[in-house]
């Protein structure tokens, strides 16, 4: 029995793992503070070298001076689309997991479904973007609608994937101990798709965004497309550019959360 | 403050006991000239297949793989029913529903990555009918970290299973196999995915903790077969048939012996005829 309960070595220790993510952590982070120098450098060289126009190409100093002086406006705006953009994703993803639901549990839903969800990817969701705003009106609705529109495909095939590529063997088992239908959705399959799931998620992250701010250049009185549109306008180039940067900063940083997070509640994820 | 020991220890043997009724009877199978076809295949998998499997004893069932004997067990397991044509009978004594007095450890550990391994080991107690009551389910953790310690993972119960090692994650399907508790378990080469050494510590300790079990397991390993049958099974043919050797007269897990090692020539030698 002894020889029976002595314990093999575990293969990786928990504590170092986490040493070595925080390590990988601010590597990352210095790698990104190295390359974002690089890249503004790289600009300044550009405007020098070149002798770039104000208005064709601000230098970064400007546009950092801008960013500072209308700092006010521009969070303002960002708000905005930060809204947008997060309820957005919360909108396509819960018609995304409704929808896969929809098409694992009732087969016909699923022939009759498909083909719609397909020819809703044939059509681009910024043609449709008029009609969302003569329907939705000009505030923040129409573009909440126009993010989900966008990630509303890749959640749903991720989720529908995973939920149908559960491994045979978990679901045998789980069949074996009389697990019903439900139970094995609930216990088996939707955990085991977790992890497809996270793909999908992170896509959507990075292409929400998109569609909240041409929801917004299609027509709005707020949000930093708006803000974008209107300095182009008036030739306010460095306003525009500082525009940009809040969007980026918004848009990476809801990445990083997500992907955080997402490591966090699905651990075992490859 | 020793007798309020007893006096609990006691209580939750009582309980135990309840819990577990009628479930912890021994049972044996009696299969009469099985036929099993699967219905995408124009072969007929099993044919004229007798197989007695006593109670509270090792049926080891050894043939090639592809030879049917995963087919046989997942038929018993309920895992084919609307997959294939099955004839012949299947008799259980004392005669009961067998699929709700089973047990089915498959290849791979498949550990849930998402639980660890205490939630393991109880994911039998997820599914059915049976509502669980705050007592009962305390009751079950109980069971489950008193399990662990059995397979010698008592300070591993947090652990996920990524960080287990192979062996270790199917000492937990084995808990967890130990916790539906069914008097019958039918095993699909748990051990066949291990290292030697690794392979025949778990034989043992699956022998020392399944003791009162009726237990079929099928293998493509000689050695693993006679090391642990009490009933030896060799399934060959297409279609697939069972013919019963005589096993050594020494107690399982066997000693590797001249009998052992004899018996084991004559099965290679068998088996070999099957590739032919």
């Amino acid at each position: 029995m002894s020889e029976l309960t002595r314990v093999e070595p575990i293969t990786v220790d928990p504590l170092l793992r986490e040493v070595k993510s925080k390590q990988s952590l601010y590597k990352s982070l210095l790698r990104m503070l190295v390359s974002a120098a690089v890249i503004i450098g790289l600009w300044q060289a550009v405007v020098v070298i070149f002798e770039m126009p104000s208005f064709i190409l601000p230098s970064p100093f400007a546009v950092f001076e801008r960013l500072i002086e209308r700092h006010q406006v521009l969070f303002k705006h960002g708000w905005v689309t930060a809204q947008e953009i997060i309820l957005g994703l919360l909108l396509g993803l819960s018609m995304g997991l409704l929808f896969a639901l929809q098409m694992l549990l009732f087969k016909p839903v699923k022939r009759w479904l498909l083909p719609l969800l397909i020819a809703s990817q044939a059509i681009p969701v910024f043609a449709i973007a008029p009609v969302l705003m003569l329907w939705l009106g000009y505030g923040i609705a129409s573009k909440i609608v126009m993010a989900a529109l966008i990630i509303f495909f890749p959640i749903t095939t991720c989720c529908f994937d995973g939920l149908r590529n559960t491994p045979l063997g978990y679901l045998e088992l789980a069949k074996t101990m009389g697990a019903t239908k439900w139970q094995m959705l609930r216990h088996i399959q939707f955990p085991a798709a977790l992890p497809t799931l996270a793909s999908g998620i992170r896509v959507a992250v990075v292409i929400a965004p998109i569609g909240a701010v041409a929801g917004e250049w299609v027509g709005s009185s707020e949000g930093l497309g708006y803000l974008m549109l209107q300095a182009n306008a008036r030739m306010l180039i460095d306003e525009m550019f500082a525009a940009l940067f809040i969007l980026s900063v918004l848009s990476i940083t809801l990445y990083f959360v997500a992907d955080r997070c997402l490591k966090k509640l699905i651990p075992w994820e490859a | 403050m020793g007798r309020l020991i007893i006096f609990s220890v006691a209580m939750l043997m009582s309980v135990d006991k309840q819990l577990l009724s009628g479930q912890n009877n021994a049972v044996s199978i009696d299969i009469v000239d099985g036929y099993l076809r699967y219905h995408d295949s124009a072969e007929v998998t099993l044919a004229g297949l007798n197989i007695h499997i006593p109670a509270r004893a090792w049926t080891c069932i050894l043939g090639r793989s592809g030879c049917g004997k995963s087919s046989l067990l997942r038929y018993l397991a309920n895992l084919l029913e609307d997959r294939v044509d099955w004839a012949g009978e299947v008799n259980t004594h004392p005669p009961c529903d067998s699929k709700d007095q089973i047990t089915y450890m498959a290849q791979q550990d498949l550990l849930m990555p998402w639980l660890s391994a205490l939630e393991n080991v109880m994911l039998s107690t997820k599914f059915g009918a049976a509502h669980s009551s705050a007592k009962k389910t305390h009751l079950m953790v109980d069971k489950a970290h008193a399990l662990l310690q059995k397979v010698g993972l008592k300070d591993k119960a947090n652990y996920m299973p990524q960080q287990l090692s192979g062996g270790m994650r199917q000492r937990v399907a084995l808990a967890r196999t130990l916790l539906q508790d069914k008097p019958i378990i039918l095993m699909d080469e748990p051990f066949s995915a291990l290292d030697a050494v690794t392979r025949y510590r778990l034989q043992n300790l699956a022998y020392q903790l399944l003791q009162d079990k009726t237990v079929v397991l099928i293998t493509h390993d000689p050695q693993e077969a006679i090391r642990l049958a009490d009933q030896l099974y060799i399934m060959q043919g297409r279609p697939a048939f069972a013919e019963s050797l005589t096993v050594p007269k020494s107690v399982t897990p066997r000693n590797f012996d001249t009998e052992f090692a004899e018996l084991q020539q004559t099965i290679m030698g068998r088996l070999e005829q099957d590739y032919e």
